[in-house]
């Protein structure tokens, strides 16, 4: 059975890694965070999250924040895939015609909340939890966060605040790829030991192999961890995942290739031969 | 009644209602036993505070956040703009000990800048009572807009006797004359009340305007008084930059209406720490010491 869903979660991964690189062209995106990410995301959509495209303002659902925010394109790609909208829409990437941009929103039908600024929404994930714990409902609140985003100091506030209250209806996921926006994190503010940083904040946590779907059943199984704690899954992945001409580079944070390059990439995230990248290397931070 | 009695009253007829501190708890010090888990403290972390008002809201309630207004509104800033006001969330902010308020703290607790701030995010509406019985009658309207507000708290006894009905974007006239206009907010209504008899004691007519919401802004008002009066007088304890001088100039320059103005702000400075009313003396703000300034600029 395990087999049988473990291909159907890769084939869901595979198209929307595709969605990605098709997004990294006219104008681009943040690729690299984007593909590290788009395991954890099609396993949750498929196999965790109690929601679906029609209950997305359901009072009674599972809500998934994305606070790092510019891993939105494996969101728009799962959505897309999943029919929370029109695969076609994402051809209005970066048009004013629609609202798919650098950042999630709420226009998109699916997306909970906007992010972009580091270190917020797991102060509004806690709020969530806490009307869902008011309303005694059996919904959790999931929000991933980015490894380099841990820099701020609003994430460690908001994640005391929430172990005082006590919110175990609250999972924090971090897609732990090892890379701010444009340096590796223990190269530049040092984040191990990270699952004792987040116990000793009052958490439970857990850690894994954010690409293994085995891996990620056995630590999103058996949520919560502790009872009266949040908790915390560091899911270690690699920032580029699928695509080894981009995987764990530093300067393939944010790209903009060219129509050849994306065909080489989706070539390339077929097994086939590895692209050769030539577009330059863009630092918007 | 007092402000805490107004809003638990409030509380139990709307379950929307959620108050929320940061460990801040001066005017709600009865609330936790009578709220239960309505009433959440998150300690020291207004950031938090504000990014868990917004979860809440997006959850139907309507969330009231306390703090000291310095915190409240500078600390958390870009959490309130980005968390409650870019979705247009129904998040109250009150802030404790503005303005003159907040006498002996020092500049650190000195908020002076936040009318400033605040009304640079759309919608955010902001109102200044002048006393108690101006704040909670306030309360019960601001608690039912769909708005984000910014309350400048102040529960200080009323020097006035209101006559109109508190409505956002509607200033009250508390007194008719065409000689000067005094413009204030909050707790300095008071002040600008006993300047008022002083000037008129010298055969001057005084107009006294209660600018409740500095936004909306009664703009009828404003232009009203400014061409109908040789003078008009903005007295507040805010930065002279961002709070209501400049909002009546921007509507007087928009309008093309043009007419003497002074302000009586605090220009380039945070004001000396001390006691409420040393506070007021030291910086030109008894009524006495307003209405010589003011009768100065009437020759």
């Amino acid at each position: 059975m395990n087999a049988s869903a473990d291909l159907a979660l890769s084939e869901l991964a595979l198209r929307v890694r595709e969605h990605i690189v098709r997004l990294s062209t006219n104008g681009g995106c943040f690729i690299g965070a984007s593909l590290s990410c788009t395991d954890l995301l099609a396993y949750l959509y498929k196999e965790v999250l109690d929601i679906t495209p029609e209950r997305v303002t359901d009072p009674e659902r599972d809500y998934l924040l994305l606070s790092k925010g510019h891993d939105v394109p494996a969101l728009y790609g799962t959505l897309a895939e999943l029919g929370y909208i029109e695969r076609e829409r994402l051809q209005n990437h970066l048009k004013t015609t629609d609202s798919i941009y650098w950042h999630p929103n709420r226009a998109i039908a699916g997306i909970e909340f906007h992010s972009g600024s580091l270190g917020h929404l797991l102060s509004v994930a806690s709020g969530i939890a806490m009307d869902l714990r008011m309303r005694k409902s059996k919904h959790r609140v999931f929000v991933i966060l980015g490894d380099g985003e841990l820099n701020e100091g609003s994430v460690w506030e908001a994640l005391l605040v929430a172990s005082a209250h006590k919110l175990d209806n609250l999972v924090v996921i971090v897609d732990r790829n090892e890379f701010q926006a444009n340096i590796r994190t223990e190269e530049l503010i040092p984040l191990e030991p990270l699952g004792a940083k987040f116990e000793a904040f009052g958490a439970s946590v857990s850690r894994i192999d954010g690409h293994s779907f085995v891996a990620l059943r056995g630590a999103f199984g058996t949520l919560p961890y502790a009872t009266g704690k949040p908790s915390v899954v560091i899911a270690d992945t690699v920032r580029g995942k699928g695509l080894p001409s981009i995987e764990k580079r530093a300067d393939r944070w944010f790209v903009n290739f060219t129509k050849e390059e994306v065909a080489m990439l989706l070539a390339e995230l077929h097994g086939h031969a590895q692209a050769t990248l030539t577009s330059d290397t863009l630092m918007v931070r | 009644m007092s402000y805490e009695d107004t809003l638990f009253e409030l509380c139990q007829n709307d379950e929307r209602i959620v108050v929320m501190t940061a460990e801040n708890r001066a005017a709600i010090r009865g609330l936790p036993p009578k709220l239960g888990e309505r009433f959440i403290d998150v300690g020291i972390a207004e950031q938090t505070m504000i990014g868990m008002a917004a979860g809440l809201a997006l959850r139907g309630r309507v969330p009231i956040c306390h703090s000291l207004a310095t915190f409240l509104t500078l600390r958390a800033f870009e959490f309130i703009r980005t968390d409650v006001g870019i979705p247009r969330l129904p998040v109250k902010l009150v802030g404790g000990v503005p303005g003159f308020l907040s006498d002996a703290n020092g500049p650190t607790h000195q908020a002076i800048e936040d009318i400033g701030i605040l009304r640079c995010i759309p919608h955010m509406q902001i109102v200044c009572p002048s006393d108690e019985v101006e704040l909670e009658a306030a309360l019960p309207i601001i608690m039912k807009s769909n708005a984000p507000c910014y309350i400048r708290y102040n529960a200080c006894p009323p020097a006035v006797k209101h006559s109109e009905p508190f409505e956002f974007g509607k200033a009250e006239t508390l007194s008719e004359g065409r000689d000067v206009t005094l413009l204030t907010y909050g707790f300095l209504l008071r002040e600008v009340w006993k300047a008022r008899e002083v000037i008129e004691s010298r055969g001057y007519s005084v107009r006294v305007v209660n600018v409740r919401t500095p936004k909306p802004l009664d703009e009828k008002a404003i232009l009203k008084a400014a061409k109908e009066s040789s003078l008009t007088v903005i007295i507040e304890d805010h930065f002279l930059t961002g709070g209501l001088y400049s909002i009546v100039s921007e509507v007087l320059v928009r309008h093309g209406v043009m007419g003497r103005v002074l302000p009586i702000a605090l220009e380039e400075k945070w004001f000396k720490p001390a006691l409420l009313a040393d506070v007021l003396s030291h910086e030109g703000f008894t009524g006495e010491q307003l209405a010589h300034k003011v009768l100065r600029a009437l020759g």
